[in-house]
């Protein structure tokens, strides 16, 4: 029998046997036993209705995104900039385009809307050799409920770095798909930075090829419910993915990320890191960090990591890591989560040097997030998420004191 | 001239047990440029005096005094300390994760200043400490005390001393954990700074090792919570010697 650590059950499983305990049946409810069994489909009627109580749905907010659950959402383009650069083409193509559906499929309701109800794919392909920056801004959506579907393809051997900046009203259910071919690197950054109004939930899905590197990376700070789910398969010999991710949730914010890692080939590798920091009373967060190890996936290297801060009284943060392993023929395989307040003894070491306890916090908040930030890789995008951060811990500070 | 006066201090903090009483009624008066040392057997309270100086919170004063030039000290908070002159050097400085030690040290003198240094100046300052000091440029751009050395931890503390200019240092076992070479160089930086700025020092320690190279103007024993004997250097000799077995009665250890 294999090692499995954690037991999964989807969406529609897990429906069907609660009705079968409110009817008293006597079946035995078995749960699947691997997240690779998830049910998948691109048809959202496939799935039931998102319940509170499903392990997919339990610890998001369900009613404020109603209706990106249920109702038909707009599926034509909106909002979407984009520039001119050479070794990278981004072009707008249709339901029946080849590169749709090539890295993977909908795990659950929100993500399969989406699919069901997008018109046109932006398919961005980057061919490159030479390390190469593409910028998508999106911004203006309004609050109609949307779909959107984008294609990103790394040709085998390129470098590029695509980032994905999301800025205004926004109510988008949308799936990013990422394949990454032979000996590419990529990098994709997704940043929300949305209006307090916005929600949007993103599936993100990627395929990692024969000694190819994935970094994905997500910065969530502005935004109602935002989640923000990347599954990153690493499916040849060698493919290796850092996944980092940065929010920063204020009172009124659910800020949320789903992240799993599949390891199905040999010697691939994978480092996750995900931090947060909380402040306001109703302020929240969600990680879920789950890693699967195949039984083909030997000499498997793999790490996960999420670390919370908790800045006031009140914020929930939810942490939480699983790991799934079907070989034992590995490397390594850990992870770790902490979600704490401040350190008392860090603020009096700043303080007794003279910085003041405001400041010593931004000191000590600022170090805690940059950490991701500069693993983008973009000066201007980090030297703009940096000025964000510096903003959020400004209004804090702000907010400290009115109090 | 400068003076920081300690009259009749009382501490105590709270602990799983209840409340403990750590500090019975210290009294200490240090001028500027005088070096003093406070020697005494662990648990004697030595280091809550020197958190109590500095304004932890975890250290409740319950009386007593402590005077800056004629100024309250306790109803200032840390970093109001730190800017009225006070400088406590840690005996475990904590690692501070993010921020560099560039950024941590400048951050701290504009605080203490109360404007940004010049920034040619401030930078050939901190090189030059850097190097007085034995530590690799390349600490500059470390995170504060992360993944440093004890040793390293302990320049590191020193070079704060150094460059944020305080009237008054308390050194809370700076020597502990220190090899031969780096007490030298930790003790010169201290020597450096009282003759630079007329520092006064409240220098902590369980040994006489250090005081081989930071001259004491007095000694001070140091034992369950109160200052027993005082003297001059010759009386850290004879602790060396005799050890603290003649102030321990049974009770006298707080633990």
């Amino acid at each position: 029998m294999s090692a499995v650590t954690t037991a999964k059950t989807d969406a529609s499983q897990e429906a069907s046997a609660a009705t079968e305990i409110a009817e008293g049946s006597s079946t035995r409810y078995t749960p699947i036993q691997s997240r690779s069994e998830r049910f998948t489909s691109a048809d959202v009627t496939d799935f039931g209705p998102a319940l509170s109580y499903d392990l997919e749905w339990k610890l998001t907010p369900i009613a404020r995104i109603a209706d990106l659950l249920d109702a038909a959402l707009t599926g034509a383009p909106a909002g979407v900039t984009l520039p001119t650069q050479d070794g990278v083409s981004a072009v707008w193509v249709d339901r029946d385009d080849a590169r749709i559906g090539s890295a993977g499929l909908p795990e659950e309701r929100a993500s399969a809307n989406a699919w069901s109800h997008f018109e046109k794919a932006l398919a961005i392909d980057v061919s490159s050799e030479i390390a190469t920056e593409f910028v998508v801004t999106r911004t203006g959506l309004g609050l109609t409920p949307r779909a959107a579907h984008t294609v990103i393809t790394a040709k085998p051997f390129s470098r590029g770095l695509v980032i994905l900046e999301n800025s205004g009203d926004a109510n988008l259910s949308e799936n990013v798909e990422i394949v990454v071919g032979d000996q590419a690197h990529l990098t994709v950054v997704t940043v929300q930075e949305w209006s307090p109004e916005s929600n949007h939930l993103a599936s993100h899905f990627a395929r990692v090829g024969r000694d190819a590197t994935l970094r994905h990376i997500v910065v969530s700070l502005g935004g109602g419910v935002v989640r923000v789910n990347p599954s990153i398969h690493l499916v040849e010999t060698g493919a290796a993915t850092e996944a980092y991710g940065l929010y920063f949730a204020n009172s009124g914010q659910h800020l949320e990320q789903r992240v799993y890692i599949d390891h199905v080939a040999a010697q691939t590798r994978s480092r996750v890191k995900y931090k947060g920091a909380l402040e306001g009373a109703s302020a929240r967060s969600v990680w879920v960090g789950d890693v699967r190890i195949g039984p083909d996936a030997v000499g498997t290297d793999s790490y996960e990591e999420n670390r919370n801060l908790v800045l006031s009284e009140g914020p929930r943060a939810d942490s939480i890591p699983n790991l799934e392993i079907e070989t034992g023929d590995i490397m390594g395989a850990g992870h770790a989560s902490s979600t704490g307040r401040f350190d008392d003894e860090q603020l009096f070491y700043l303080q007794s040097r003279g910085i003041s306890e405001a400041e010593a916090r931004r000191l000590v908040v600022r170090g805690f997030l940059t950490e991701i930030v500069h693993q983008i890789g973009s000066d201007g995008t980090e030297a703009r998420l940096q000025a964000a951060i510096e903003a959020e811990l400004t209004d804090s500070a702000t907010n400290k004191q009115e109090k | 001239m400068s003076q920081l006066l300690i009259r009749d201090l009382h501490v105590s903090v709270e602990t799983e047990q209840g409340t403990k009483q750590i500090l019975r009624g210290v009294d200490l008066a240090i001028g500027a440029g005088e070096t003093h040392a406070i020697m005494g057997p662990n648990g004697s309270g030595k280091s809550t005096l020197a958190y109590a100086i500095a304004g932890h919170p975890k250290y409740k004063v319950d009386s007593g005094s402590i005077l800056l030039d004629g100024v309250e000290v306790l109803s200032m908070t840390v970093d109001e300390r730190a800017r009225a002159g006070l400088f406590l050097a840690m005996q475990y400085p904590v690692e501070i994760p993010g921020v560099s030690v560039t950024n941590f040290l400048r951050t701290a003198k504009t605080a203490i200043d109360g404007e940004a240094p010049a920034i040619r100046g401030w930078i050939k300052d901190v090189r030059t400490s850097m190097a007085n000091l034995k530590m690799d440029p390349a600490f500059a751009e470390r995170n504060v005390n992360e993944g440093f050395s004890g040793g390293e931890k302990k320049r590191n503390e020193i070079l704060q001393l150094e460059l944020l200019k305080p009237r008054f240092a308390v050194l809370d076992e700076t020597d502990s954990g220190l090899d031969v070479d780096a007490l030298k160089i930790v003790s010169e930086g201290v020597n450096r700074a009282k003759e630079n700025t007329d520092l006064g020092v409240l220098l902590i320690t369980h040994y006489n090792r250090i005081l081989k190279y930071i001259q004491p103007d007095f000694v001070h024993v140091f034992v369950a919570g109160r200052i027993v004997e005082q003297g001059g250097p010759e009386l850290a000799v004879r602790l060396e010697n005799e050890g603290y077995d003649r102030f321990l009665t049974a009770d006298a250890s707080v633990g």
